[in-house]
């Protein structure tokens, strides 16, 4: 095979990929096989083409091959429903011929209820993390294994319980409308970020693979942003993803080592993304931006415009973290929260927000809460107590090089 | 990855013209298509050179001002997108789909870590650890 159609191949895949399985899924109502027949597709596509020459319209020539083997399927399938009418069971009623439904060109709408579909509730995040990046993203399963550092027997398992879990529960392929649209979009949402954080808080693997992940996250946050442009929380995310990952280049050292955002070499930051995430904050905002996702922009966004760490606005910081903490109810916000407020309003004040998280059963084994603690307390002199919590955050936290350096912190307090 | 898109100038380009109708619309539904695919990250079209300027430099640093048009029309740059795509053989097949005629685009990546060799990587790391050692005002 001449590498030339292969790469030419991979391009059109990447392409096509989803509005074809999302066309064919409308057509058979089912995603699994949508996703089956597609990959016949590939497949014919990568024995003819090195010999023929890639078509004009390869999208059209790819939707041609899968429906004509849907055909193929649902003429078995109805043979043996014939077979089973002879022993006197009831025909149910799927029979519609497939050459007799026109191909809609329009289907992003059905890109749309594709990604809803791979997202449903009723499977796992895990489970819509790897069906929505071989349905809708296109990568292969090798590419989605090495990238979650799974073998690729296991993420091939997983993608077949997902599917076979969507077609036993009969789920319909459709955008979800009314009340249940706001639950269905934020388990999209919550599926598209776990992507990305998987790739932004790597600390193992090939890191090629885990950054890719984070573009993917980001291209599948647009194409969302594009489809369901209504909604804030879209736009929210993708800003928020941009941002962050406008310092991917800055926040890793020579050596591999974390660079905290304060130490960060700005002028490192990826203009473009932030450009384009601001944009995108300002679009959310135009039309809610009160979501949780929103407010992190907004947080995010508060690093960006900083010129200097120094710059940086804490004051709104702290405000936007009580925000999030209002919506969220989450104490590890509460605790971010105590950090900004520090740094706001001073060691003491960050102090007395952290009082009120010492209670929390949810945070009592949580050793970032006694680390933050021992900083804010060595700020405040008070090095004793300091010594204590950092002594306390090192029992509590299972990273040796976190321990190393908060150990070290504790004997220097 | 991200690639650079340049879209190269034609006479009608360079003549302020802006196309037809038609090709307008089919252009819209391209980069309509492009937006739902999560590709597009920046995408503007150029003024024909007779509004730009060049600024040359003598190898002293010293500058001359050159005012446009210039020549060598298919060498100019009409317009231009970033993409982020997943390789630049994705960025190939989606400019074919584009429904320009008679012009030509121009693909590049854009460089990024990956591409400056060890020994650059090395020069650059070695001035970040300096600049890090610098006292600053606030940790």
């Amino acid at each position: 095979m001449t590498s030339a159609t292969q790469q030419a191949i991979d391009g059109v895949w990447r392409i096509e990929s989803a509005r074809l399985i999302a066309g064919l899924a409308r057509i058979v109502g089912d995603v699994g096989l949508a996703e089956d027949l597609a990959q016949d597709a590939l497949v014919a596509a990568l024995e003819q083409w090195p010999e023929s020459g890639v078509p004009d319209n390869p999208g059209a020539w790819l939707m041609a091959v899968a429906r004509r083997r849907g055909v193929d399927t649902i003429r078995r399938a109805a043979t043996l429903q014939r077979k089973v009418e002879l022993l006197g069971r009831e025909l149910s009623d799927h029979e519609t011929p497939m050459d007799e439904i026109e191909f809609d060109p329009h289907v992003e709408d059905d890109v749309l209820r594709l990604m809803f579909t791979a997202c449903h509730p009723l499977l796992s995040v895990e489970a819509r993390v790897a069906l929505t990046l071989k349905m809708v993203a296109g990568l292969s399963t090798e590419e989605i294994a090495r990238a979650f550092l799974v073998k690729t027997t296991t993420m091939a398992a997983r993608i077949t319980r997902a599917k076979q879990a969507l077609t036993e529960a009969n789920v319909p392929f459709e955008v979800p409308v009314g009340e249940e649209l706001a639950d269905r979009l934020s388990s999209v949402l919550e599926a598209v970020y776990l992507v990305f954080n998987e790739g932004y808080t790597a600390t193992a693997g090939e890191q090629w693979a885990r950054a890719e992940l984070c573009q993917e996250a980001m291209r599948l946050g647009r194409m969302l942003a594009a489809l369901a442009a209504g909604e804030s929380e879209t736009h929210a995310l993708v800003a928020l993803m941009e941002i962050q990952a406008s310092r991917l280049r800055a926040r890793t050292g020579s050596d591999g080592e974390i660079v905290t955002l304060d130490k960060q070499d700005r002028a490192r930051w990826d203009r473009l993304l932030i450009t384009h995430g601001l944009a995108t904050l300002d679009r959310a905002e135009e039309i809610g931006g009160t979501g949780s996702y929103a407010i992190q922009a907004k947080i995010a966004a508060c690093h960006a415009r900083a010129p200097r760490a120094e710059d940086t606005d804490w004051v709104r910081i702290a405000s936007l973290y009580g925000d999030l903490v209002a919506l969220t109810r989450s104490p590890i916000v509460e605790l971010n929260r105590a950090v900004a407020v520090s740094m706001a309003d001073g060691p003491a004040a960050g102090l007395a927000v952290t009082d009120g998280l010492l209670d929390v059963a949810a945070l009592r084994n949580y050793h970032l809460l006694p680390s933050v603690r021992g900083d804010l307390l060595a700020k405040l002199g008070r090095s004793m107590e300091a010594r204590a919590e950092f002594e306390r955050a090192a029992e509590l936290t299972s990273n040796e090089a976190e321990r190393a350096h908060l150990l070290a912190r504790a004997s220097s307090s | 990855m991200k690639v650079m898109v340049l879209g190269k100038a034609t006479e009608r380009s360079e003549a302020g013209e802006f196309g037809s109708a038609e090709e307008f619309a089919a252009m819209d539904l391209f980069n309509e298509q492009l937006v739902e695919a999560g590709v597009v990250l920046a995408a503007d079209g150029l003024q024909p050179t007779s509004k730009g300027k060049r600024v040359a430099f003598d190898a002293d640093g010293n500058t001359t001002v050159i005012d446009g048009p210039f020549a060598e029309t298919k060498e100019l740059v009409a317009g231009f997108s970033i993409w982020e795509v997943a390789s630049m053989d994705e960025a190939v097949e989606w400019v074919k789909r584009s429904p320009l005629r008679d012009t030509e685009v121009e693909l590049r990546k854009v460089l990024d870590a990956e591409d400056f060799d060890e020994s650059f990587a090395a020069e650059i790391a070695a001035a970040e650890e300096r600049r890090r050692a610098e006292p600053t005002a606030r940790s």
